[in-house]
């Protein structure tokens, strides 16, 4: 159910840090319950969740670890609470096996996952692009993702907001995959008046799980709904079907194409001069923003450079610019040693890659001078 | 099992998945009787369970709200609606691999905030699910599929535990004593704090079979002779507590 609501802050114009701007997208998208653990660089979220959420009398609280976050914010979402938590990679991966519950079971949360240098305890406090395949295929099994990637303070607001409206449409855990610099910029940011929500549909008569490929309503916890949530196999009730092969089946169809059929709606991209470029950049987060303050540095020598950003990564909207890519020189740019690429490759062999892993922003004239040497 | 708690079982999910001679159905329904004589509606009560056995005890079998969730976090997805809905009660039923093992953490830390939470630990100190290994409450000596020699490791007392955390109500029965063990349940609801009733729930199949007890009379001579009232085990030194099986409420 789609709802207009008056935003939180006054609207207007705010210089906030990019964490900031997340916790109060979650709160105006109607978040009222956040459990986490410390993280940098991520903390900024919980510590101004902590504040917050008292303000607007919605729950707070401190866990013993990432698992035991993720957990409570499905327990909450099942009390018909909008929930969400935030991490690091190291904590994101403790965090796996209660996203799989939450795809398994239908459950509705945000995770924000602000990306540091890795593996393990790396470079906490620099940034990072190490998690797109961790966000897209970390947890077991076979299913479908959201996954979403902020390029700007602006973005950690309205995507923060976006993402609770996939998760509660879609009743799937979406992530938020930001980095380390959009994290802790700081920069401007409008406050609209309205911004539009999505709450979720409920009716105890109906099944609350499966749908082939819809969304089927999903009622709380002491509603009457007498709900049998399990993350074994199960039917449209809930009831285990852990030896038949006919549920698993089902289940596993099901939770893939009730994202698959929606991809057009899911789906979010930006480009900028690609009408004319024999070069194109791809790049997301703080790396595309790097990549446009290059391509505006070579227009002005006449080099024909655009960009593809994605804004979503997981769907992939990649397979959008399928055409476009085939008679042009395409550059991958990540904070990673190729992972986005992996899903370029998909469409055409012959790449170009600027790959940075040394916990430093790709910077604009590094990206300038490596379209300059090709 | 009593005609009158039919209401709270969904009858189309039986028979129960436990071994003939299983602890699990005894307490399953101990459980229902106390909730059945303090008259609460149990549509308001959230059960919330791990993987194991002793997690289906609720799941799928009682007719409410049912969680049946990861391997050990039970407590922590009760967290989460704790904080959220004072209108409900919570009953977390979960194994002692599941609560003392691989959710002991979460097992401290809940005890510590003393949140409103009915823990009932089905306690067979042993991997009953998945196939007879060694838990964090087997016995010195006994023969599991991972310890073939005999345990070397020392047991928890999961009650001492809980109860140096900040729990607010402990205490340990066994299937054997059904009338204080309801009664215990029976107070827990009344509790405004974490409770936690350790229940020793006999696994004939695994433990039972490899410890020469097959049946569920072998445990119940051998519980017999070894239970032992908190009061008394207060004055006993560790050695004349070996293998001893303290019951009633801690302190
Ligand atoms: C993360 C994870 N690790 C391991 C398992 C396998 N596993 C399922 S049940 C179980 C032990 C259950 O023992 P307990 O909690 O004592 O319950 P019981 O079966 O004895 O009643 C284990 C290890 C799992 N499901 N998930
Ligand atoms: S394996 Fe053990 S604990 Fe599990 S149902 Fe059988 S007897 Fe009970
Ligand atoms: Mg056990």
């Amino acid at each position: 159910m789609i709802k207009k609501v008056k935003s939180l802050l006054t609207p207007g114009k705010y210089f906030l840090q990019g964490n900031i701007a997340c916790a109060e997208g979650a709160l105006v998208a109607g978040c009222r319950f956040y459990a986490g653990y410390p993280i940098t660089p991520s903390s900024e979220i919980m510590e101004h969740m902590a504040k917050r959420l008292k303000e607007v009398n919605g729950y707070f609280i401190q866990m013993e670890d990432e698992i035991a976050s993720i957990c409570s914010v499905i327990g909450a979402s099942w009390s018909g609470i909008k929930a969400m938590t935030a991490t690091s990679g190291p904590g994101f991966t403790l965090m796996l096996e209660g996203i799989g519950y939450a795809i398994m079971t239908e459950t509705p949360c945000v995770i924000v996952d602000v990306q540091r240098q890795g593996p393990a305890t790396g470079q906490a406090t620099r940034p990072a692009q190490g998690d797109v395949m961790q966000a897209r295929w970390g947890a077991s099994g076979d299913y479908q993702i959201i996954v979403l990637a902020p390029w700007s303070v602006e973005e950690m607001y309205y995507l923060t907001i976006e993402a609770f409206n996939f998760s509660e449409r879609f009743r799937i855990p979406v992530i938020v995959l930001s980095d380390e610099i959009i994290a802790h910029l700081k920069e401007t940011l409008t406050i609209k008046e309205e911004v539009i929500i999505y709450e979720r549909e409920k009716d105890i008569n109906k099944p609350p799980f499966l749908g082939n490929g819809k969304i089927p309503p999903m009622p709380s916890f002491g509603e009457g709904a007498n709900l049998l949530v399990t993350g074994s196999t199960h039917n449209e009730w809930g009831v285990r079907k852990a030896f038949d092969p006919n549920s698993q089946e089902k289940l596993s169809s099901h939770l893939i194409k009730k994202i698959k059929n929606y991809e057009e709606e899911i789906l979010r991209y930006e480009t900028y001069f690609i009408e004319d470029c024999e070069y194109l950049i791809i790049a997301f987060g703080s790396v595309a923003r790097s990549a446009l303050k290059a391509i505006q540095m070579l227009r002005k020598e006449n080099v024909k450079v655009g960009l593809f950003r994605p804004i979503i990564l997981w769907p992939s909207p990649i397979k959008k610019i399928k055409d476009l890519i085939k008679d042009k020189k395409i550059i991958v740019c990540e904070m990673n040693q190729g992972q986005l690429i992996e899903e370029v490759k998909k469409h055409k062999e012959e790449l170009f890659s600027l790959f940075k892993t040394r916990g430093e922003a790709i910077y604009p004239y590094e990206i300038y001078d490596f379209i300059k040497s090709i | 099992m009593s005609e009158k708690l039919y209401k709270y079982l969904r009858e189309e999910v039986f028979p129960t998945p436990f071994c003939p001679g299983c602890g699990h159905g005894i307490l399953l329904q101990t459980i229902l009787r106390a909730i059945d004589e303090l008259n609460i509606d149990i549509k308001k009560i959230v059960f919330v369970s791990g993987i194991g056995c002793a997690a289906w005890i609720p799941s799928p079998h009682f007719k409410t709200d049912t969680l049946h969730t990861l391997h050990g976090r039970p407590l922590a997805f009760a967290t989460g609606i704790r904080l959220t809905r004072p209108d409900l009660e919570i009953m977390v039923i979960s194994g002692d691999g599941d609560l003392g093992a691989i959710g002991g953490n979460h097992l401290i830390h809940t005890a510590r905030r003393n949140l409103k939470i009915i823990t009932i630990c089905a306690n067979n100190s042993i991997y009953g699910m998945t196939g007879g290994q060694l838990s964090p409450t087997t016995p010195k000596g006994i023969i599991t599929e991972t310890s073939p020699n005999g345990n070397w490791e020392e047991p928890f007392d999961l009650c001492a535990l809980v109860k140096s955390c900040g729990a607010q109500f402990v205490c340990r029965y066994t299937v054997f004593h059904t009338k204080p063990l309801k009664r215990a349940i029976k107070k827990a609801f009344e509790i405004d704090g974490f409770s936690f009733i350790d229940v020793i729930s006999p696994c004939v199949t695994h433990y039972g079979r490899r410890n020469k007890m097959p049946t569920l009379f072998d445990f119940y001579q051998f519980i017999l002779k070894n239970i032992i009232s908190y009061e008394k085990a207060k004055s006993l030194s560790k050695e004349e507590l070996k293998n001893k099986i303290i019951i009633g409420e801690y302190e």
